[in-house]
């Protein structure tokens, strides 16, 4: 708890920082208004004036949060301006994806752990594809599918879950084989079978790396739902709340939707945390 | 059908021979080594031109690797245009001014332990968020040209260098500091002799994620709107066109240039941090 107060020092100066850079991107806008109408302003006017603007350049931060708080609470939760809508249906694709990209990414490792093979040709592709802008296909994905008739919330689906597979193979081959030589000799002093090192030694181990990469990998399905959004003329998702933001000049609307997202992200690495920390400790892991 | 059956003819086979390989006792040799991964990607290749022959898959859908390489030699000058504004301008500018802006910041905040456990906590979560969303808000403020795209970057590659490069500068050991303190070396003399190089391997790790965000900022960032060039805005307008084969084509370069950039940055590291364990074992 002692590092509560730095953290609060630091987004109070984050705030401060963000009216003060509201005031000063703002006040263009008031100027140009004052001069249409002939009258000048004073300190204090435009002060006022930056903080309440319908569309200003950066919304003040107590407009984003009343932004978020009207799409969250002040809209019945399906209404098609509810951002518990939009938010549900992001979700809804993220956890889809991020369910198949993960049990996908385990069965991958499982495979490269036991065979040489797929070890040596397979891995340093996955590593390779890293490299790869992938979130840039993903607006491919969604048109072609589209056109195929499939539309909804499987293709977003499938993008978080490429998204989400790769975390998960690197991490999961590193767990799996994270069991040094000791222990590994053990069990064949006790003449374990494969299948026996494996459920009783490998997938164990593995744990932790596990849920390290669960966390890298269920923001980065988010992202990828959120920017399958983006091109396919989607008009429900947080994504779509963005873009038609941006094309409306809506910036409250695209902060909002921005914060939602970011609360979203948050709330599903802090579950991940949760679960981390109850498993390891009943397998008594955890320090 | 009969290129289905030599596809998946030389599927098993690959995977026959790929399997003897990696049995043998020629598998420790380098060229071997390469052989591998190398075989494995010609088989994804030629079975996905024997199914799209094979099973006449439309173009719009999928289209072979042999039109998308015939798209890929038949438009350079585009593709060499849109590499520039959006890799070259977008990314790149991005990419050195976020890095070194984070690298800068770290050093700054190291001097605090205060500002440090206040900002590492916010760095670590913003780092999870999906910054990408960020891009139309900048796009809106810095117009359509490249220059929004590289404040996208700057944003996107910031968090990982810094909360990297902060875990750096604490890598060096307490008795190599107290080491420097003995010779009466300076804080700037610690800082650029041993913390540092010392940092360096954390540093490299940052700067390798960063490359694929910064390209995947540049680009996402088009969809946003662009001027009528760049590899975003090619993608999103060929997939309007259902002109999957340029889109393809597209995605080919982007992961070649996403790849180099990553191997430079690799190689660098592997100059740079000659001394850490990790590059000491390969030679």
């Amino acid at each position: 708890m002692k590092s509560l107060l730095p953290i609060l020092t630091v987004l109070l100066a984050i705030v401060a920082l963000w009216y003060g850079a509201a005031v000063w991107l703002n006040s263009a806008w008031t100027y140009d208004q004052a001069e249409r109408a002939g009258t000048t302003v004073t300190f204090a006017e435009l002060v006022g004036d930056t903080m309440a603007q319908d569309r200003p350049v950066l919304p003040a931060p107590h407009q984003v949060l009343k932004g978020l708080w009207d799409g969250v609470a002040g809209q019945a939760v399906t209404s098609k301006r509810s951002l518990v809508y939009h938010g549900w249906f992001t979700l809804s694709a993220t956890l889809v994806g991020f369910v198949i990209g993960t049990g996908l990414g385990i069965l991958l490792a499982v495979g490269i752990i036991h065979n040489r093979a797929m070890d040596l040709s397979v891995m340093p592709w996955a590593i390779a594809s890293q490299t790869v802008p992938i979130l840039a296909i993903a607006p491919m994905v969604i048109v072609v599918l589209a056109s195929q008739g499939i539309t909804g919330l499987l293709p977003k689906a499938i993008i978080s879950a490429y998204l989400s597979f790769f975390p998960v193979v690197v991490g999961m081959v590193k767990g799996l084989r994270s069991p040094d030589q000791m222990q590994l000799d053990l069990l064949t002093t006790y003449n374990a079978s494969r299948p026996e090192t494996f459920w009783k030694l490998r997938l164990p181990a593995s744990m932790p790396y596990l849920f390290a990469s669960l966390k890298v990998s269920v923001a980065a399905s988010l992202v990828g739902a959120i920017v399958g959004e983006l091109p396919s003329g989607a008009t429900v998702g947080l994504g779509a709340r963005l873009l038609s933001g941006s094309y409306y000049g809506q910036t409250v609307q695209i902060w909002a939707a921005l914060f939602a997202a970011a609360i979203l992200a948050a709330g599903l690495v802090i579950v991940i945390g949760g679960i981390e920390r109850a498993t390891l400790r009943r397998m008594g892991m955890a320090q | 059908m009969t290129w289905l059956w030599f596809a998946l003819g030389f599927w098993i086979a690959a995977w026959g021979l790929n399997g003897w390989l990696a049995r043998s006792a020629h598998a420790r040799r380098p060229g071997v080594r390469l052989l591998i991964p190398a075989l494995f990607g010609v088989t994804l290749l030629i079975l996905w031109e024997g199914i799209v022959r094979g099973l006449n898959v439309p173009a719009v859908i999928l289209p072979a690797p042999s039109a998308i390489w015939h798209t890929l030699t038949g438009s350079v000058p585009t593709l060499w245009e849109d590499f520039r504004q959006t890799i070259l301008k977008g990314g790149l500018a991005g990419y050195v001014i976020g890095c070194g802006a984070a690298v800068a910041t770290a050093i700054l905040i190291d001097r605090s332990p205060f500002l440090q456990r206040g900002l590492m906590p916010i760095g670590n979560f913003v780092a999870a968020l999906p910054i990408v969303g960020i891009a139309p808000i900048l796009v809106m403020w810095f117009g359509f040209d490249w220059q929004s795209k590289a404040a996208v970057v700057v944003v996107m590659v910031f968090f990982p260098v810094l909360v990297n490069t902060v875990a750096g500068l604490a890598a060096s050991e307490r008795m190599q500091r107290d080491l420097m303190a003995t010779w009466g070396a300076s804080y700037w003399q610690t800082l650029f002799k041993l913390r540092l190089p010392a940092a360096m391997p954390f540093i490299f790790n940052g700067l390798k994620i960063a490359t694929t965000l910064a390209l995947i900022g540049a680009i996402v960032a088009e969809f946003f709107g662009s001027p009528i060039v760049g590899m975003g805005f090619r993608i999103s307008t060929a997939v309007g066109q259902l002109a999957l084969d340029m889109v393809w084509a597209e995605i080919a370069v982007a992961a070649l240039a996403g790849s180099a950039f990553y191997g430079l940055v690799a190689l660098v590291e592997k100059t740079v941090t000659f001394w850490h364990p990790s590059q000491r074992g390969r030679t």
